[in-house]
C-alpha cells in the first residue's frame, strides 16, 4: 500500500510542480521578459515600477484582472461568450500533460523501476500534442462569433483560417520526426536521439516546423489574427478582465508547450550535446537525483532558449500580408515538407 | 470567475460593441466570403492524408530491420506522388491564390 501512495505522492508532486512552474512562474516571468526586451528593443526602459527591476509586473496585472468588472457587452451570445476563454485554457494544460520534462528516473534510488517524469505517461504522447493543441481553434472561432463584433469575427476567421493551414506544413514536419525515430512516445524519441540529433537529419523539417509553431501560435509575423492597426486585437476584442486574462495566459503556456515540443523533437530533448551524451559526461541521469535534476535544468535552459527566440523575433520582425502568409503556408511549406518526407524515407531505405 | 460578485455598473455607451468611439454601423453578423470555406475543406483533405502517414512513418524502422524498406519506400512515395498531384490540382484551379 505504501508503495500506492508514494505512486500517488509522485503523481501529485509532477503535476503540481510542472503546472505550477508553467502557470504560476513561466507564463508570468515570459510577459515581463517580453514587456523588458521590447523596451529594450525600442530603446526605452520597460516595466520597473512593481518589484526589483519590475519582475513583480505581471503578478500586479493578473490581480488587476482579476479584480476588473466583469464586463458583459449587450450583443455577446452569452454562454458562448463565457465559455471561449474556459475553452482555450484547457487545451493549453491539457497538451502540458503529455510533455517529459525530464529523463525516466528512479529518484535517487527511491523508486525500484525508472519512473517518467511525464504527468501521463501516453505512448502516443507525440499525437495527443498535435491533436489537443489544434482544439484551440475552437476557443478562438467561439470567442470571435459570440462577440457579435465585425473585428472580432474577421479576426477568429484569419485565426482559424491561418491555424489549420499551419498545422498541416506542422504536421507533415512531424511524420519526417516519427520516420525518423520510429515512435509516436516522447521519452522514446529523446532516446532515438542519442547518437544524433534530428535537428541534423531533419534540418529541412525543423525549417518548415519552425515558421508553422510561430503561425499556430499567432505570434508576430503570423500575428494577422490580433493585428492591433487593422482589426483592434481580433477575436478577443470584446473581452476584459480576468476572461482576456485566460486567454493571454493560455497563448504565454501553449507558446511554452511549442518550444518543449521543439526541443523535444529536433533538439534532443534532455541530451546533452549532439553526440556526447550524459553517460560520457559521467553523470548517470536515471539513477542519481543530481543527474536527473541537471537534465531536467538542461531540458529547461533549452526551452527558455526557444521562449526567448519567440520574443525576439516577435520585437524585430514586421508583420506579413494575409495572402503571403497563406501563400507560404499552402505554397512553400507544405510541398517543402512533402518533399522532405520523401527524402528521408528515400535515404533511410536504401 | 468568481469576480462575478464585484460591482456591475453597465450603461449603453459602456456595453456597446467595441468601434473605435464611434456607433457600431451596419449587421454584425454579415455573411463572409466563401475561401475560408474552402481552405477549411482542402485542409481536411490533407490533414487525412497527413494522418495516414503517421502508422506508415510509424513502422518504417521495423520493415527497414526486416530488409523491406526499399518496398515501404515505393509505397509511401505514390501516395505522396499522389498527394503531391492533389495540391498541384488546387494550386493550378487558383484555391490557393488569396485574393482572386
Amino acid at each position: 500500500m505504501s508503495d500506492m501512495a508514494v505512486m500517488w505522492l509522485f503523481l501529485l508532486g509532477k503535476i503540481l510542480l510542472f503546472f505550477g512552474i508553467v502557470f504560476g512562474i513561466v507564463a508570468p516571468i515570459m510577459i515581463w521578459v517580453e514587456r523588458k526586451v521590447a523596451g529594450l528593443v525600442q530603446d526605452r526602459i520597460g516595466p520597473n515600477r512593481v518589484g526589483p527591476f519590475g519582475l513583480l509586473q505581471s503578478l500586479a496585472d493578473g490581480i488587476k484582472l482579476l479584480l476588473k468588472e466583469p464586463l458583459l457587452p449587450r450583443e455577446v451570445n452569452k454562454p458562448y461568450y463565457l465559455l471561449a476563454p474556459i475553452i482555450s485554457v484547457i487545451p493549453a494544460a491539457l497538451s502540458f500533460a503529455v510533455i517529459p520534462f525530464g529523463p525516466p528516473t528512479t529518484l535517487g534510488g527511491l523508486f525500484e523501476t525508472p519512473q517518467r517524469l511525464q504527468i501521463a505517461s501516453l505512448n502516443v504522447g507525440l499525437l495527443f500534442v498535435l491533436a489537443v493543441t489544434s482544439l484551440s481553434v475552437y476557443s478562438v472561432v467561439l470567442a470571435g462569433w459570440s462577440s457579435n463584433n465585425k473585428y472580432s469575427v474577421l479576426g477568429a476567421l484569419r485565426a482559424s483560417a491561418q491555424m489549420i493551414s499551419y498545422e498541416l506544413a506542422s504536421g507533415l514536419a512531424v511524420v519526417s520526426v516519427i520516420l525518423l525515430s520510429g515512435s509516436v512516445d516522447l521519452v522514446h524519441i529523446v532516446d532515438a536521439q542519442q547518437k544524433i540529433w534530428f535537428i541534423f537529419p531533419g534540418i529541412l523539417s525543423f525549417f518548415v516546423f519552425l515558421p508553422a509553431i510561430f503561425a499556430e501560435t499567432n505570434r508576430i509575423p503570423f500575428d494577422l489574427p490580433e493585428a492591433e492597426a487593422e482589426l483592434v486585437v481580433g477575436y478577443h476584442t470584446e473581452y476584459s478582465g480576468i476572461k482576456f486574462g485566460l486567454f493571454f495566459l493560455s497563448e504565454y503556456s501553449i507558446m511554452t508547450t511549442v518550444s518543449a515540443m521543439a526541443v523535444l523533437f529536433f533538439f534532443g530533448g534532455w541530451e546533452l550535446l549532439p553526440g556526447f551524451t550524459w553517460a560520457q559526461a559521467g553523470i548517470d541521469i536515471q539513477n542519481t537525483l543530481i543527474g536527473t535534476v541537471l537534465a531536467t535544468s538542461w531540458f529547461a535552459l533549452k526551452v527558455i532558449v526557444f521562449l526567448f527566440l519567440f520574443v525576439w523575433v516577435r520585437w524585430t520582425l514586421p508583420r506579413f500580408r494575409y495572402d503571403q502568409l497563406m501563400g507560404l503556408g499552402w505554397k512553400r511549406l507544405l510541398p517543402i515538407a512533402i518533399f522532405n518526407i520523401f527524402i528521408i524515407a528515400g535515404v533511410m531505405a536504401f | 470567475m468568481t469576480t462575478l460578485l464585484g460591482s456591475k455598473r453597465y450603461y449603453p455607451k459602456k456595453t456597446n460593441p467595441y468601434e473605435c468611439g464611434i456607433p457600431s454601423e451596419g449587421a454584425e453578423n454579415t455573411r463572409f466570403s466563401v475561401k475560408f470555406y474552402l481552405v477549411a475543406v482542402s485542409f481536411l483533405l490533407f490533414d487525412i492524408e497527413t494522418v495516414f502517414l503517421v502508422p506508415w512513418a510509424l513502422s518504417f524502422q521495423k520493415f527497414r530491420h526486416q530488409g523491406d524498406g526499399p518496398y515501404l519506400f515505393v509505397v509511401g512515395a505514390v501516395f505522396l506522388f499522389v498527394l503531391t498531384i492533389g495540391l498541384v490540382y488546387e494550386w493550378r484551379k487558383g484555391l490557393l491564390e488569396w485574393n482572386r
